[in-house]
């Protein structure tokens, strides 16, 4: 593709200074994503596919700090500019929807209030025209009788209805580019289920690029085209959707898809990765992986793995490829 | 609301009804009364003047009858009468509440507008210099005590740099110079008494702030507010402080509570006339009347204020509804 990415992410670094020294909770980690097209951002919890997120819209607070690499936005790198312009950005170029619905909406003022905040701030216009967009947006996110929710407080919606409304929310400003973190973990099934529809119609209708973060395969498997494995901070892997899922090469990336419990079938005890993530201040010199690893080499302990292309448009960070 | 209202006064009334009378239950337990005092101080009073006059005066009728006459001259408007400054309890509480009101309300007012800042300051960036000073600042307020912090103003600036009075309420004769020169004069002597009870406070309040204020600029609509593009200082009243109010509101009220009780320690050593000595001499002193009636504004501040305290509530916080 020679086409400009929309997004393109290079050697971002974030480290976080802390009393044991500093913590690099993202580490080197590069990808694009095309106009229209929806990544994946897959890991477990401290993966730092949050991190690389707050990263991009530049919402890391101290003690962290990005400390390294570059984030162009059609072109332009965001991570140069002043503060207000990113305030231009936030909210506007570029939204966010978050994990918690319950928590992520402000309890003491009004859906509208915090809606119209941001429309008067990115579209400059009037009380009026604010109130119309606010409430034509909570009519396409689909939530029913909007003029009354307009003027709700948030603990006066269900879960889903809030994540509706933060995605009415962030979508308000017309974002060319939407980070969703974790939108659906902290609903129900058949919720998640229409929330994920809903992004994806919008997305659609609207033509957005979406970066999409979540833990869970079976969502990622739904929603992105092409998915990010992410590891210690660093990038395992990165492939087109069903090529990850068909031949998954990184040896994390594999023992992921493995674990995943599998319909209809009773067995004793589901599989799992031996051990657990190392704490960001004692990741391993070489690959991060190193001592969770079925297939480690000699090599593995002391040199980080480069990432390379082993097939077109299909990425991996690993001495021993499966 | 209107009917929640209702039913917190008529309990606020009940509440009122019942401390006062434990607080004259108290009083009557306290060894002497008024006869008793003017036995000791003339001894050619007999047996029988005793019984006369514990009679004339009721003295001699059960706690619970006495409580009841005291409490139907209340609700008639008779305070009564000071054993000790031998003048009617109004005439004599009134001067002296409006001076402690002016003391306690100036300093509340002053300690509030500068401890909020601080402690949204400090709150801000937990751990930087600024926090560290404020911190500092609020940790000496706290643990000074005010009687040594009024003297060692008063060492500072009435005795090293006779720049202003070394105690007193107003100087005589400036009442009649009229009303600006009043005021004047009056301002001058409080700075110093305002100065010793507000640095207290301040380190109180700003500590408080700090603490609700960090609370609330943790919670996760804050990054939401971020990420919507709102500017810092949007972020930080709107989204931060205006949660952090909610707790805030509960402190603050229940400090403006103390605005008639007086200060004891700082009207002492500032020899200012208000109400906090008074109230201490009158108990010493066996003066029911002005002790009695000290106390029940004492308890109806205190039962006000929450009263105010929770209807803000409703204002601050949606969630809370007195339907």
């Amino acid at each position: 593709m020679s086409i400009q990415p929309l997004l393109e992410v290079k050697n971002l670094e974030t480290t976080f200074r802390t009393k044991a020294g500093p913590v690099r909770a993202v580490n080197n980690v590069s990808y694009d994503i095309h106009k229209g097209q929806t990544l994946g951002i897959v890991g477990e919890s401290g993966c730092g596919k949050s991190v690389t997120s707050y990263s991009l819209m530049r919402l890391i607070e101290h003690p962290g700090r990005v400390t390294g690499g570059q984030v162009l936005l059609n072109g332009r790198d965001i991570l140069k500019l002043s503060e207000g312009a990113m305030e231009e950005v936030r909210g506007g170029e570029m939204a966010m929807i978050f994990q918690e619905p319950m928590t992520a909406l402000n309890p003491v003022l009004t859906i509208g209030f915090q809606m119209d905040e941001q429309i008067m701030k990115h579209k400059k216009c009037s009380p009026k025209e604010s109130k119309e967009r606010a409430i034509e947006m909570l009519r396409l996110v689909g939530i029913p009788s909007p003029e009354e929710r307009y003027n709700s407080y948030p603990h006066q919606l269900s879960g889903g209805m809030r994540q509706r409304a933060m995605i009415a929310m962030a979508l308000s400003c017309d974002p060319t580019f939407l980070i969703a973190d974790e939108p659906t973990t902290a609903l129900d099934v058949t919720i998640q289920a229409q929330i994920l529809e809903l992004i994806q119609n919008l997305q659609e209708k609207l033509n957005m690029t979406v970066q999409f973060i979540t833990h869970d395969l079976g969502v990622i498997s739904e929603i992105s085209d092409r998915v990010m494995v992410m590891y210690g901070g660093q990038t395992c892997e990165q492939a087109d959707t069903s090529e990850l899922f068909l031949n998954p090469s990184h040896p994390y990336t594999a023992a992921l898809i493995a674990s995943r419990p599998k319909f209809g079938e009773r067995v004793q005890r589901l599989t799992t990765i031996e051990g657990s993530v190392p704490a960001p201040f004692e990741l391993p010199k070489g690959c991060p992986f190193v001592n969770r690893c079925s297939r480690v080499k000699s090599e593995c302990a002391g040199t980080k793995p480069p990432l390379i292309e082993i097939r077109p448009g299909h990425k991996v960070a690993c001495f021993n490829p499966l | 609301m209107t009917t929640f209202i209702t039913r917190r006064i008529l309990q606020t009334l009940a509440v009122i009804v019942i401390l006062s009378y434990v607080c004259f239950y108290l009083m009557s337990l306290m060894p002497g009364d008024p006869v008793d005092m003017m036995v000791a101080s003339n001894p050619k009073i007999t047996a029988e003047d005793v019984a006369r006059l514990k009679s004339l005066y009721g003295l001699d009728q059960p706690v619970y009858k006495r409580y009841a006459s005291w409490m139907g001259s209340i609700v008639q408007g008779d305070l009564g009468y000071s054993r000790t400054y031998r003048v009617p309890v109004q005439e004599l509480m009134g001067p002296r509440l409006w001076n402690t009101f002016l003391l306690s309300a100036i300093s509340l007012i002053l300690s509030i507008a500068i401890a909020v800042p601080l402690g949204v300051l400090s709150a801000l960036k937990p751990g930087s210099k600024t926090d560290y000073v404020v911190n500092l600042f609020s940790f000496g307020g706290i643990s000074i005590p005010s009687f040594w912090l009024a003297i060692v103003l008063i060492i500072l600036f009435a005795v090293k740099f006779p720049l202003l009075p070394a105690g007193g309420t107003q100087t005589i004769g400036a009442e009649n110079m009229g009303f600006w020169a009043d005021i004047k004069d009056r301002s001058i002597y409080l700075i110093l008494p305002v100065l010793s009870l507000s640095i207290q406070q301040i380190g109180r309040f700003s500590r408080f702030t700090r603490s609700t204020m960090l609370e609330a600029m943790r919670n996760d609509f804050i990054r939401t507010a971020r990420a919507k593009g709102l500017s810092r200082s949007t972020v930080i009243w709107q989204h931060g402080f205006r949660n952090a109010l909610i707790p805030l509101i509960t402190i603050l009220a229940l400090s403006f509570s103390g605005l008639f009780s007086g200060a004891i320690l700082t009207e002492t050593v500032f020899a200012y006339q208000g109400v906090g000595k008074l109230v201490y001499d009158s108990i010493i002193g066996n003066d029911y009347n002005v002790a009695m009636i000290s106390f029940v504004i004492s308890v109806s501040m205190v039962l006000l204020m929450n009263l105010v305290a929770d209807i803000l509530y409703g204002f601050a916080d949606p969630r809370i509804s007195y339907q």
